[in-house]
């Protein structure tokens, strides 16, 4: 009973944070992703069990953040408020080209027997040593590395500097340049390198007023690309993971999510 | 059948120095209702690769205070993607202001701004028009330059946009 309620427990947890782990997608929905001059969006960040409507929980949103200027620099988030259903914030963007929006989060969950009893502890990797013994029954530890996007584009789509880090979005075509009816080439990385053989699902938002949640599975090719025609214009969630294993031969949940949004023509 | 040509070729020869030119004519409707707001409009060549050969007219509301009426040019998304987003707005002898319902006739001489010299070949005239509070509609003409007798084509809009023709003179 102890055991179910702690896995309950960090199930939960996880639903906060890492999407892959939960049937609950995260994602950010911003109120525009193409803009003809500089001003302010504002963005809805949550977990939900539809896309994009607000019913589950907020999105977890400390220093997690990060909003990329076209220039590289760091756009500052305003206005942050965490309701019960949907976190949401102001950024403002005030120079042309595109816009990064991501929420990262990194982090180690370990589990190990201890007088009969499972353990759990969740945090960070240098909190590791810490907390959790080097030696003990049943250890496991596995890294999560999740990253959450959305790009928003002032004028002209800019070249989206890459991260570098984890499991990443390789535009080939561009974010802020998708449209209904025409096909999109996107590739994602890990760590900078072409990812071949990442599952990548694509999810149609909306998903309240159908009765089947419509998921396209794709798989990257040798490049680590997928192509994909979009059926309808609106906004799209885009969803991929992998496990593998990361330093230290500990076992690695990388995951990529995106909400896209799909223009008219 | 012979006769046509014949008289454009003696046209042609009798007046040497008149540039070929476009002549577009657009109906902008009147709607009745409370919150009308004149529309966006934007008239470009486009080749068949759907790049911009020309942008011929643009209108919007350039006067707002804080250039809040650029924010809305997005909404000719057509022209958005196609060129509007890589240009540095207001362009003269482009953009203009909003026009009011009516007929608004426009003349485009080649070798002369904003037509400038257009390669032979191919050619769509396209006009877009999107209005704050209502709809957006995109018509498209297309056309071979240049024009070897005078041309006119038309096309009816449905909501933003009325008649729509294009005369074409050698």
């Amino acid at each position: 009973m102890i055991v179910r309620k702690s896995l309950t427990l960090a199930a939960l947890v996880l639903g906060l944070t890492t999407p892959l782990a939960s049937a609950h997608e995260a994602w950010m929905l911003p109120s525009s992703t193409v803009l003809s001059s500089s001003g302010y969006i504002t963005l809805d960040a949550a977990v939900s069990n539809d896309l994009f409507y607000f019913n589950y929980r907020p999105m977890a949103i400390r220093d997690n953040l990060s909003i990329t200027a076209p220039d590289g620099s760091a756009v500052q988030p305003e206005n942050m408020l965490r309701g019960q259903l949907r976190t949401t914030f102001d950024a403002n963007l005030t120079m042309a080209g595109t816009y990064r929006v991501a929420v990262v989060n990194s982090s180690v969950m370990a589990s190990w027997k201890e007088g009969g009893e499972t353990r759990r502890w969740r945090g960070t990797q240098s909190e590791l040593g810490a907390n959790v013994p080097a030696q003990a029954t049943d250890l496991s530890v596995r890294e999560g590395v999740s990253r959450i996007e959305t790009f928003v584009t002032v004028g002209k789509p800019s070249t989206i500097a890459p991260a570098g880090e984890g499991l990443e979005l390789a535009p080939v075509t561009h974010p802020n340049d998708l449209y209904a009816g025409e096909a999109a080439t996107l590739g994602f990385t890990i760590n900078g390198k072409p990812a071949p053989g990442v599952e990548v699902v694509v999810m149609a938002g909306g998903t309240r007023y159908r009765d089947q949640l419509a998921k396209v599975e794709l798989i990257t090719d040798a490049h680590g690309q997928i192509t994909h025609t979009w059926p309808a214009p609106g906004f799209y969630y885009l969803k991929a993971g992998l496990n593998d294993v990361g330093a230290g031969n500990m076992e690695r949940r990388l995951s990529y999510t995106a909400t896209l949004e799909v223009l008219a023509q | 059948m012979h006769k046509p040509l014949l008289f454009t070729l003696g046209l042609l020869a009798a007046a040497p120095g008149f540039a070929a030119s476009i002549e577009v004519e657009v109906e902008l409707p009147k709607f009745d209702v409370a919150d009308y707001r004149r529309p966006y409009v934007a008239i470009w060549l486009e080749r068949p690769d759907n790049s911009v050969a020309a942008n011929l007219a643009v209108w919007y509301d350039a006067k707002m205070r804080d250039d809040e009426g650029s924010k809305w040019l997005k909404d000719m998304r057509q022209w958005w993607r196609r060129s509007g987003r890589s240009l540095a707005l207001p362009i003269d002898g482009v953009t203009s202001a909003t026009r009011h319902p009516g007929q608004h006739t426009l003349k485009f001489t080649a070798g002369e701004a904003p037509l400038g010299e257009l390669a032979p070949g191919e050619y769509r005239l396209l006009v877009e028009a999107a209005r704050e509070h209502g709809g957006r509609e995109l018509l498209s003409l297309p056309l071979q330059w240049p024009p070897a007798t005078d041309t006119r084509s038309e096309l009816r809009g449905e909501h933003e946009l009325g008649t729509v023709s294009l005369q074409l003179r050698p």
